[in-house]
Parts: structure tokens; C-alpha cells; sequence
């Protein structure tokens, strides 16, 4: 996807521009903002929030410490990150519960958006949590809603209270009194979806909202809404006031700006966010991971402190002597696997690398499996082998593959690989002494 | 209500958004901050930087060809360029035809379907709908319900069947009842599952394999949502070559600016716009109406 890339890529490729250089410029500084507040834009971010945002990042990167800096691209890149958490809020916040049982959750949000699905998420996270949930249905319009929430009701193992098309608020109550002569002590109340300009069923929800008090009033957006989430998100807000938000769909690939601007307009907090279609696909919101998230700069320090925790400097040191000499062998390579596996599974350690996303990486792509079948076939080698893989030819083959149970073909590709990367290494460390750096 | 009015109301929002913030930058001098700013308004409207820019370009040289003066002459060729950009030449249809309509989640596919069906009907066509969401919870029985309000045929098994078993029946049932109109459901996906995906390019297997007749794909898109829309059309046009583009939710506030960025990059016309949650809300799609309903 050359045509889109994340938000996080773009950014990238701006401060690239910047962390090239020694100090910054004014200039600079405008220069880079104006790409970022593009960036933004383009990422769904709501042009005001963007002007907002980016008048500040502006500031703060003009202040003394970013121009005296020795690296002042990546001070940018802090405060760009710091804002941006800031902006979404600095830490996830949990559902409240009522002093008063049940408590009770109003879900409300556009058509669309994930509301239905979410709800029985939400009602078998709180079963998983030792709550005693229950759902109500109170979509009267859409067909077959309230069946939709009975099936959902059904595969979570939670109890689904309706009362057909009757009226909502009445449902709502009716619903709370059964829940306590039950003994629920949490109540979902599914309510219609709607566009919100319609005023009727606006007055609906509050009717709801007055008929039952809800200790938690929740909006739930699509993650791939553009510019409508701050009318949609103030709208609810003004006339709900809602005391959270639930993304769904994250599991996309949006650039997730609106993650932002609901944020910055309501001032409500993420709660969660839905990032599947299974009913256990359901996540806190943790604002400083959905910043990463959108700037795709990875969890890089986790990765540096993970390398350092299995590579020891004087291993690092030797494998890029032999990479110059060009003396690196199969031994070497196995030597890498097991380091590679050290550090844990293949996919964990691609979401920490920036920009993995540009390199079309995901764990789909790398298969664990193969990495094992690697290890066996050099394994099956003689070490002469594994010092000079040229000297491998067919019969060495057959041998090798019947040695490790893989095939000729498996055998072939290990060793186009092991070329490949060889002349990858020789590459990086020819341009550079110090071994490869990190793309910022 | 006629078509009209009920179109204009659908889209009286976006035209106070984006006329009235032309209005308030409309001040003397077509200049640069002028034009930077009408960027930007055009932007936030859900219309890609591109595509802004693109319609930015053209209105600066009509406006200097044409010597622009007063705010209802500029906004005059900023309507014809952005009318350029959503116009294509009109293909009759030809029957018996069989539309799959695919989406991400929550876009609204099985609302557009019966919708559909209902003006095919009007049309005076013989309908058949094939229920292939088998994974939304209901999403058969939803789509059972409109085929009662529409008044048309439909093939439905339960949920957790292969879709491409309740295509496969469908398309063979559409064939024997000499149905003019077929119109497949099928389960929303997100463009960047690999697996749904697949399981798409399945159904579109056994569609042209069984299918005699003329074959559309059209891919439905929420009017609210933001430049993911270019990489939804762009996935599933690698999967299922697009037709046509129904936008739906346009009765919200919701812009639908989103349009002259995917015409632009893919020139893949919207054939259908859905007003209103009634079953008559859908129309067909006129540039110009459009247009002019948003400036």
C-alpha cells in the first residue's frame, strides 16, 4: 500500500528530513509542521484539533531546549509523542460501578457503528470478571435487532431482556426491576442506533437516560470515521453527556484519527476498543499505546532493552567482524535463530520495530515453523557444510533433507536466504562502522 | 416529499459546512491565503489533500479565465470543477443481472439490498435476494425482513452456513426462475483480513462460474467515514474488480466528501446514494445534483 501509508510512516519520513540534520531552523521547525498537520488530516484527524495540536507541538518545539539540542529532530519526535498521549488522555479508566446495584450501561452511537456486537462483548468481559451481567434490548427499528442481541445473548451465556417494540424508557425500567429480583448486578442497555441529527430519537435516548440514570452512558464510534466524529462525539456529548467512548473496529487498518479528536473535543475518556469480530475480541484503551499506534514508532525501547538482554556487545561485535570479512558461515546463521528466539516469538518482536508496517510485515508473513525447520537442516549439515555452503550439491541435499524430515526445495531456499542476508549484512556494515542503526 | 427536497435535506448540512466557510473566507482577494484556506475547508469536509488540491488548481484557472469576481461566480466554477471530478458517462443495465454488494462492517449492505430490491421491483423486475451473510448474528433474518417489505424472493439458510453454499443454491435458483435481478448479501469483512477476503474472491468464483448473465460488484461505503474509504475500495477492487460505489448514511450530517477522493484515485463511479432510512431512500446518484446540494 504505497499510496496510503500510516500516519505513523509519514511522520517518519518528516522527521527523517529533520534528524538528518544537526539544530533546527525556524524554518524547519514550520516546515515539518506543515507536513504533520497533512499527515494528520489525512489521517482523519479533525482540522480543528489539528490546528489545535499543531500550534502547540509548534511552541514547544520553538522553546530553547529543542534548538540547543544536539538531536533536536528527536526531541521533536518526543514532544509530537507526548503531545499526542497527552491529547488522548494519560491513562486508561476502568468502568465505574454503582454503590447501588445494578449498575447500569447505556450504549449508544451511530448506526453501524459496532454497538450490538459490542455489547456482547462487554457483557462476556464482565462475566470473564465474575459479574453477573445482563442485556437489554431496546433497538425497536432495525430488523431483526433485538434477535441479533438474543443470538449474541446466547453465545456469551448472558440473559437478554426485551420487551418487543415497546416503548424504550419502559423497557429500560421495567428491565432494571427484573435485573435486581434476579440478582444481575450489571445491566446493558442496547439502544437504537441513529443518525444523530435525527431529534426524535435523540429525545428517545434522553428519555432513556432520565427513565433509568445509568451509572455509565457509553459512545461507541467506528475507528474509521473521518471528519464527522467531532459532530457525532460533541452531539451525544451535549445532549447525553456521556462519561466514555468505545473504538471499534481498530482491528483495521485505519489511521485511527479519530481516536484523537473525540478525545480532544469531549474531554471523555477511550474506555475500550473492539479489535475483532469474536466476542472475546475486546481490549482496554491505553492512550500511550494508540499514540505509537498512529505515530507506528513501535515499542522501540522494549525492543533495544530485549536485544541487549540476549546479545551481549562482545557477540554483536564479533558477528559484524565477519560480516566485513565476509567469513560469515551456517553456524553463524544458527547462532542467530537461537538469539532471534530468545527474544521471544517472531511476532511480538516485529510490532516493536518501527515502520515494520512499511515493510509489509505481519505475523502472517513470518512463519515460526519455518524458522524451526531452518535450524534442523543445519543441523543435518556436516560441519564442513556449514563453513562453506558451496560446496553443498545435490546428493549433500538429499541428504540433508532426509536428515531433517523437510524436502530438497526446503534445503534450496535455506540456503538462497542465507546468501541473501549475507549480502544484506555486507551491505550495512559496509556503509557503517557502528553496526546498523535504528531508523531515527 | 419529492426526490429533490428529500435529497436536499439529506445534504443540507454539508452545504451550510462547506458554503457558509466559503462565504466567511470570501473576503476581496482570490489570493493564496484565499486558496489555502479553501484547501483546507475542502479537507475537512472528508475530501482527500489530492483531491483538494486538485479542485484548488482547476478553480484558480477558471477563476482567472473567467475573471471571478463576486462569491456567486466563484462558487459557480468551484461547483463545475467538482462536478468534473464525480461525472462519468452513463451505461445502460442490462438484465438478467446479479449484484454483489460487499463492505466493511456496519456500512449498511443489507438496508442498501432491500432498498434495492424495492426499486427493482418498482421496475417492474423479478428480485431475488441471496442471503450470503451467514456470519452476522440475524443478519438473514434483517435481510428476510426486507425481502417482505420489498416483496421479492429470497434464499436463506441459517447462520454458520459456507456462504458460498447459499450462493452457489441462489445463483442456480435465480437461473431456473429466469429472475431478472439477483442481489447477493454478503458478511461484512475488513479489508485487511486475509481470510475474509478469500473466502470473498470464493464467492466471486462461484459467481462467474455459475452466472450467465451480466454481473455487477458495488462496494457500499458509510458516507461518515474518512480516507479509509480510499483503502477499502482499493482492497477490495484488487479482490473483485468494482463497479460502482452506493454511499450510504447520507442523511446524517455526515459529509460523503469522501467520493471525489476515490473517483479521483480510481475512477469508480457512485451509483447510488442512500437518503433516509425508508425503503424509497435510495437514488440514484446525479454529479450535479450533488454538487450543487454541498456548495
Amino acid at each position: 500500500m504505497a499510496l496510503f501509508g500510516t500516519l505513523g510512516e509519514k511522520l517518519n519520513h518528516v522527521f527523517s528530513k529533520i534528524t538528518k540534520r544537526g539544530t533546527l531552523t525556524e524554518l524547519e521547525i514550520k516546515n515539518a509542521m506543515r507536513e504533520i498537520k497533512l499527515v494528520l488530516l489525512e489521517a482523519d484527524v479533525n482540522y480543528l484539533v489539528v490546528k489545535d495540536f499543531v500550534a502547540k507541538v509548534t511552541e514547544k518545539s520553538m522553546g530553547e531546549r529543542v534548538m540547543k539540542s544536539l538531536t533536536p529532530g528527536q526531541q521533536v519526535i518526543k514532544i509530537v509523542n507526548e503531545e499526542l498521549t497527552e491529547l488522548m488522555g494519560s491513562t486508561n479508566s476502568k468502568l465505574a460501578v454503582s454503590s447501588k446495584l445494578p449498575t447500569v450501561i447505556m450504549m449508544c452511537g451511530l448506526q453501524g457503528a459496532g454497538k450490538t456486537t459490542m455489547c456482547g462483548k462487554l457483557a462476556k468481559m464482565l462475566k470473564k470478571q465474575g459479574k453477573k451481567p445482563m442485556l437489554v434490548a431496546c433497538d425497536i427499528y432495525r430488523p431483526a435487532a433485538i434477535n441479533q442481541l438474543k443470538t449474541l445473548g446466547k453465545q456469551v451465556d448472558v440473559e437478554v431482556y426485551d420487551e418487543g417494540t415497546a416503548k424504550p424508557a419502559k423497557t429500560s425500567q421495567n428491565a432494571i426491576k427484573y435485573a435486581e429480583k434476579k440478582g444481575y448486578d450489571t445491566v446493558i442497555i442496547y439502544t437504537a442506533g441513529r443518525l444523530q441529527i435525527n431529534e426524535e430519537l435523540m429525545t428517545e435516548l434522553q428519555d432513556i437516560k432520565k427513565a433509568v440514570n445509568p451509572t455509565e452512558i457509553l459512545l461507541t464510534v467506528d475507528s474509521m470515521i473521518g471528519q464527522e466524529s467531532v459532530n457525532v462525539a460533541t452531539t451525544f456529548n451535549e445532549k447525553l453527556d456521556i462519561t466514555g467512548v468505545i473504538l471499534t473496529k481498530l482491528d483495521g487498518d485505519t489511521r485511527g484519527g479519530a481516536a484523537l479528536s473525540i478525545r480532544a473535543v469531549t474531554g471523555k475518556p477511550i474506555k475500550f476498543c473492539g479489535v475483532g469480530e469474536k466476542m472475546d475480541d475486546i481490549e482496554p484503551f491505553y492512550p500511550d499505546r494508540m499514540a505509537s499506534r498512529i505515530l507506528d514508532m513501535g515499542d522501540v525501547l522494549s525492543l533495544i532493552e530485549k536485544a541487549q538482554e540476549t546479545i551481549t556487545e562482545e557477540e554483536a561485535k564479533k558477528l559484524e567482524k565477519k560480516f566485513r570479512e565476509n567469513t560469515f558461515t551456517l553456524d553463524d546463521y544458527l547462532v542467530q535463530f537461537e538469539q532471534l528466539k530468545k527474544m521471544g516469538s517472531i511476532s511480538d518482536i516485529l510490532a516493536m520495530i518501527p515502520g515494520a508496517n512499511k515493510l509489509k510485515l505481519n505475523a502472517n508473513a513470518v512463519d515460526e515453523k519455518q524458522l524451526a525447520r531452518n535450524k534442523s537442516i543445519i543441523l543435518s549439515m556436516t560441519k564442513k557444510e556449514r563453513q562453506d555452503p558451496d560446496i553443498i550439491k545435490g546428493s549433500h541435499k538429499r541428504r540433508i533433507a532426509e536428515g531433517s524430515g523437510t524436502s530438497i526445495q526446503d534445503v534450496n531456499i535455506l540456503l538462497k536466504q542465507f546468501n541473501q542476508s549475507k549480502e544484506l549484512m555486507k551491505q550495512f556494515s559496509g556503509k557503517k562502522k557502528g553496526g546498523f542503526r535504528l531508523p531515527f | 416529499m419529492g426526490i429533490f427536497s428529500k435529497f436536499f435535506g439529506a445534504l443540507k448540512k454539508t452545504k451550510e459546512a462547506i458554503s457558509k466557510k466559503i462565504s466567511q473566507i470570501f473576503v476581496g482577494e482570490l489570493d493564496d491565503d484565499f486558496y489555502e484556506e479553501l484547501e483546507f475547508i475542502l479537507v475537512s469536509s472528508d475530501i482527500s489533500v489530492e483531491a483538494s488540491s486538485e479542485i484548488v488548481e482547476n478553480v484558480k484557472s477558471l477563476a482567472k479565465k473567467n475573471k471571478v469576481k463576486t462569491e456567486e461566480e466563484f462558487k459557480k466554477i468551484l461547483r463545475q470543477a467538482m462536478q468534473e471530478l464525480l461525472e462519468f458517462e452513463e451505461e445502460e443495465e442490462s438484465f438478467p443481472c446479479l449484484y454483489t454488494i460487499i463492505g466493511v462492517n456496519g456500512v449498511g449492505k443489507t438496508t442498501a439490498i432491500g432498498k434495492l430490491a424495492h426499486n427493482y421491483k418498482k421496475a417492474k423486475k423479478s428480485v431475488l435476494m441471496v442471503a450470503g451473510d451467514t456470519f452476522r448474528a440475524s443478519a438473514s433474518d434483517q435481510l428476510a425482513e426486507w425481502s417482505k417489505r420489498a416483496g421479492v424472493r429470497i434464499v436463506k439458510y441459517g447462520e454458520g452456513v459456507d456462504p458460498g453454499a447459499v450462493v452457489f443454491d441462489g445463483v442456480k435458483s435465480a437461473v431456473a426462475r429466469k429472475d431478472d435481478v439477483v442481489l447477493v448479501d454478503t458478511a461484512g469483512r475488513l479489508h485487511n483480513k486475509v481470510g475474509l477476503m478469500d473466502e470473498l474472491k470464493k464467492i466471486h468464483k462461484i459467481i462467474s462460474k455459475e452466472w450467465t448473465g451480466d454481473t455487477k460488484n458495488y462496494l457500499v461505503i458509510d458516507a461518515t467515514t474518512g480516507q479509509n474509504a480510499l483503502t477499502q475500495v482499493e482492497m477490495f477492487n484488487e479482490i473483485i474488480p468494482l463497479d460502482g460505489i452506493i454511499l450510504t448514511k447520507l442523511d446524517g450530517s455526515s459529509k460523503g466528501g469522501v467520493v471525489f477522493a476515490i473517483t479521483k484515485k480510481f475512477g469508480i463511479p457512485i451509483k447510488w446514494i442512500g437518503v433516509g432510512e425508508g425503503i424509497d431512500d435510495l437514488e440514484p446518484f446525479d454529479a450535479k445534483e450533488f454538487v450543487e446540494n454541498i456548495i
